[in-house]
């Protein structure tokens, strides 16, 4: 197949995999998980198959139509979009296996509709990553905040439907408010909005004008949750775990600190943001969303909440990388975006199996809980590792590189910052990971448990290894991030 | 050009208007029915058809009786016409054909032949109106379908529509008589009322007092036709308590002709011809544009009925429309014309909608929805297709008017930037707006026994999603609204000086 018959069939197949898996629930649950786990392989087939032509440099796209003149749906990959449409397919998978133990083990209501607007937020979610210019992309990113609504709102009751209205209100406010203006601002004075390597607005726009520019496009950017726009992702996790932890940890995080990348070395350019004093702003925003973000997940005591605002801090961790401009940090941004994936779905994943086998959601129930539920801990705490930055774990690799880019661009706060940063997540995760492991049980369990179903437990080890692997098998991400250097420096 | 094809500018406002005594003839079962339908659903297909022809930028005239112009009736259609009948003669067909339901429970059945035969009328006055290229039978048709309309509105069941309906009938009489004065003044000091005509003649006198006098009841007669904030005063109430199928139809085509009037007599007559007369236009209309999006908008937040708190925020779509034009350039004109095409679209799906809901609940106020997404998952669902095209997400026709807005709006520097914060500050009210019935029809706790609840008729369904689709086609292939808006924007700005 050629590339833009692969770009096609990576929009498609999740749609054509919504609509089968609506049909086969008429036949039953196990034909439904079924068509979802094949639409997730059939995905990650057409997604991966991009891949080589990518690593020789080529950049496979796709003209769908042109909706306006000058505005075109569009597609193009290159590197950066590559990785994040790679790393969103290939942990649906493990997601999907997740999902099927989560919502049985927990006799979930609605599981079709569960299931079809997952697929539905995984195509949106390649049209982000492949999103040739700018309203392709704003396009995909309203389809996912949309298509993410109901599995917010799973649950259905007073509770979930008002945290679920704070997400949407946050997200749809953002962008609806600031970054849709920041778009027809840039295409007005620009006059194109395609991604292009070096940028679009040297030239075009100067002074002050292109830091209030990169603030309407940060913080329209509502998913990167740079503060004070953070709000909608405490208010996510009532979803149902697998939905925190595909999506709200990977899928629609990562849109949004992907958007901001895309943006900040496509359409400005690297070169002439790191020019323009009026854009420094961007690392001390970023560097405040760390600090506070992790000062307040010290202070959660539910599980889900706490791992709510270390993403909160984890993305801003990529948003300050990009922020530094430079190269190096510009990988690191890209390797934090894939090393914070693992680990956090596996972090999430292990959350979601302890209510689902104890029920509990609370830091201060989990005392000795790994007696019980020792395969979950273990990917807990190598989750939380990868979170600190400890070798060997994904976390550490990317924290390399945004120091090396901080030390590149002599950016002291940046360093100061992923120092205080590392201190801080130490002191939220060792303690529940101590808890866990030495600490004897105070009030027995309700009802006798082990660990959670097998497909749960299955999917939470196989992103464990994944963060561990990361450590030692980085090359092929470097090597196509690599590119981007070419390109940015 | 065949021989059929040179007359149908002409049929487009006889087919209606002949069938609809007919049809007042017609008792037997649903054969009244089936007559206005295949009338509306014919004027549909000529309205196409004329689409098609101007495409090309070719204009249909048609002199009636073979008199010229401008002594006799002269009927003509540009693309900005055409744009208006595809509206007004699809927005009926969408109707008739999804309506039966809702005017078999709102019209006894021996009423309903005079019922459709006051619907074609109305059409025809609709219809006639972008055809007509003179301002008396303008006005003609004006009356035709205001009357028709005041009897289609009243023709419900419910009690509440008559004092509406009274006040519609007193404030469109003196939007009528204002755009009659109006006439009578130009017609004193020119002698025509052709208007390709009276734009030559006006010159002359146009720094005359009468013409001044005539410019401005013309211009309100029509703001009040069209329901302009501070005149809208007539519209929720009309919209909520008309029979749904009634509601579909007016809703998305009759201030729109009433717009289209007043920006089409005002760039023909006035604004070449009065010095200073596109700022006067501007700066009258701008500030009643932001104020009717912001108030309407704001009104609509907290209104409980959902057909009241749409027609509000109709209110608040007419404030685009003429936002946009304020503006006096291509790209405005362009943004305010495509707007009137799309919010016809949006606004019609869900009131669309709206009908199949009210085939099963009690009544339309917003407890009374709790919960019936469970019971009605495709009429639900076709709700948030339309309302996304209202508050205007990427990939519907909402999306394309809020575009060509900003752009539009961008150009004007620093007022732009205010009037982009108005246009963002309205389309999250619409958010809200639309997200409480949808938090309500999907969420909200059934107050009653929703068990009897079931989908609406197909044929009910299969219309109301033709219209949502429509949203996301015309969304993502804009092409045909686009052309005919632009070129309409282009017709308009050929009068400026």
């Amino acid at each position: 197949m050629t590339g833009s018959n692969l770009i096609l069939a990576s929009l498609l197949l999740p749609l054509i995999g919504a609509v089968g898996i609506a049909a086969a629930s008429r036949i039953g649950d196990n034909a439904r998980e079924a068509t979802t786990l094949l639409t997730a392989a059939a995905l990650a087939w057409a997604v991966w198959s991009l891949v080589p032509e990518l690593m020789q440099g080529g950049r496979p796209s796709l003209l769908v139509t042109e909706v306006l003149p000058g505005i075109e749906l569009a597609f193009r990959v290159e590197p950066l979009g590559m990785l994040f449409a790679a790393l969103a397919s290939g942990l649906w998978i493990v997601n999907s296996i997740y999902s099927i133990g989560y919502m049985r083990g927990n006799k979930e209501s609605n599981q079709t509709r569960f299931y079809v607007f997952f697929a539905i937020a995984l195509a949106a979610t390649i049209g982000i990553a492949f999103a040739e210019n700018l309203f392709t992309l704003f396009l995909f990113y309203e389809i996912l905040t949309l298509s993410t609504y109901p599995l917010v709102s799973h649950k259905g009751d007073e509770k979930t439907v008002k945290s679920a209205r704070v997400y949407l209100g946050v997200l749809l406010t953002t962008s609806i408010g600031l970054l849709l203006p920041a778009i027809i601002w840039t295409y007005t004075v620009a006059g194109t909005g395609s991604f292009t390597p070096g940028g679009i607005l040297e030239g075009k726009i100067a002074g002050p004008a292109v830091g209030l520019l990169l603030g309407l496009f940060v913080f329209g950017v509502g998913k990167a949750a740079v503060m004070p726009v953070h709000r909608w992702l405490p208010a996510a996790m009532v979803a149902p775990t697998p939905v925190s932890a595909l999506l709200h940890a990977v899928a629609v995080v990562k849109a949004g600190v992907f958007t901001v990348t895309k943006i900040i070395i496509y359409i400005f350019g690297v070169d002439f943001l790191f020019a323009e004093p009026s854009s420094g702003w961007l690392v001390y925003a970023a560097a405040f969303t760390i600090i506070m973000a992790s000062i307040v997940a010290l202070r959660q005591q539910n599980l889900k909440r706490l791992l709510a605002y270390s993403t909160i801090a984890q993305l801003s961790y990529v948003v300050m990388a990009t922020a530094i401009l430079k190269p190096l940090a510009e990988i690191g941004a890209a390797v934090h975006m894939v090393a914070h994936a693992f680990g956090k779905i596996t972090l999430f994943f292990a959350a979601g199996a302890i209510y689902t086998a104890a029920k509990k959601t609370e830091l201060h129930q989990l005392r000795g809980i790994a007696k019980r539920m020792p395969w979950t801990m273990t990917a807990f705490t190598i989750g939380a590792l990868s979170m600190i930055g400890v070798p060997p774990t994904g976390g550490f690799v990317s924290k390399w590189y945004i120091l090396a880019g901080a030390f590149q661009a002599d950016n002291y706060v940046a360093i100061a910052v992923i120092i205080a940063s590392t201190a801080l997540n130490a002191a939220y995760f060792l303690p529940i990971i101590f808890m866990a492991w030495f600490l004897e049980e105070d009030v027995p369990p309700a009802t006798e448990h082990g660990e959670a179903p097998f497909a749960a437990v299955l999917a939470l080890m196989i992103t464990a290894f994944l963060t561990l692997a990361f450590f030692f098998f980085n090359g092929p991400v470097l090597t196509l991030e690599g590119q981007l250097l070419g390109k940015v420096s | 050009m065949s021989s059929l094809a040179h007359h149908l500018p002409a049929l487009q406002v006889i087919v209606p208007m002949l069938t609809a005594p007919l049809v007042m003839l017609l008792k037997p079962r649903g054969l009244a029915r089936a007559a206005a339908t295949a009338a509306s659903l014919f004027a549909f297909a000529i309205a196409i058809t004329m689409t098609m022809g101007v495409l090309d930028g070719s204009t249909y005239t048609y002199r009636m009786g073979s008199w010229p112009a401008p002594y006799g009736i002269e009927l003509a259609v540009d693309r900005f016409s055409a744009l208006l009948l595809l509206i007004v003669t699809g927005a009926s067909t969408f109707a008739l054909l999804a309506g039966r339901r809702s005017v078999d429970a709102d019209i006894d059945e021996s009423r309903q032949p005079l019922f459709y035969s006051a619907w074609l009328l109305a059409l025809a006055g609709l219809s006639g109106i972008p055809v007509a290229a003179d301002a008396f039978n303008i006005f003609v048709f004006m009356e035709i379908s205001s009357l028709a309309s005041y009897v289609i509105i009243a023709g419900g069941s419910d009690r509440r529509a008559l004092p509406a309906v009274f006040k519609y009938l007193i404030m469109g009489t003196i939007g009528a008589t204002f755009y009659l004065i109006g006439i009578g003044l130009i017609y004193l000091m020119t002698g025509t009322l052709n208007l390709a005509d009276m734009e030559l003649r006006i010159h002359e006198v146009a720094d005359q007092k009468p013409i001044l006098v005539a410019a401005g009841f013309i211009t309100i007669g029509l703001a009040l036709k069209a329901a302009l904030f501070p005149l809208h005063v007539w519209l929720p109430n009309a919209y909520t308590y008309a029979p749904n199928a009634v509601t579909v139809f007016l809703a998305a085509c009759s201030t729109k002709v009433s717009l289209y009037l007043l920006l089409r007599f005002d760039f023909f007559v006035f604004q070449g011809n009065l010095a200073g007369h596109d700022i006067q236009f501007a700066y009258f209309l701008m500030p009643l544009a932001v104020l009717a999006i912001l108030v309407a908008s704001g009104v609509a937040l907290f209104e409980q009925n959902i057909k009241r708190l749409l027609a509000y925020s109709s209110i608040a779509q007419i404030g685009y429309i003429l936002l946009g034009a304020s503006f006096v350039t291509v790209a405005g004109i362009t943004a305010s014309t495509v707007h009137l095409f799309n919010h016809a679209l949006a606004k019609g799906a869900l009131f669309l909608a709206v009908g199949c809901l009210a085939t099963q609940c009690l009544s339309l106020r917003l407890p009374d929805i709790g919960g019936v997404a469970k019971r009605m998952p495709w009429t639900a669902a076709a709700f948030v297709v339309a309302g996304f095209s209202l508050i205007g997400v990427p990939g519907t026709v909402g999306f394309i008017s809020k575009w060509y807005l900003i752009t539009a709006a961008l150009e004007h520097g620093s007022l732009g930037m205010a009037l982009v914060v108005v246009l963002v500050i309205s389309s999250l009210m619409a958010v809200v707006y639309i997200w409480r019935i949808v938090e309500a029809i999907y969420f909200a706790q059934p107050t009653s026994d929703l068990s009897a609840v079931k989908e609406a008729p197909l044929m009910m369904l299969a219309v109301t999603w033709v219209a949502a689709l429509a949203n996301v086609y015309f969304g993502l292939a804009p092409e045909l609204p686009v052309t005919l808006a632009s070129s309409a924007a282009e017709i308009l700005l050929e009068h400026l000086p």
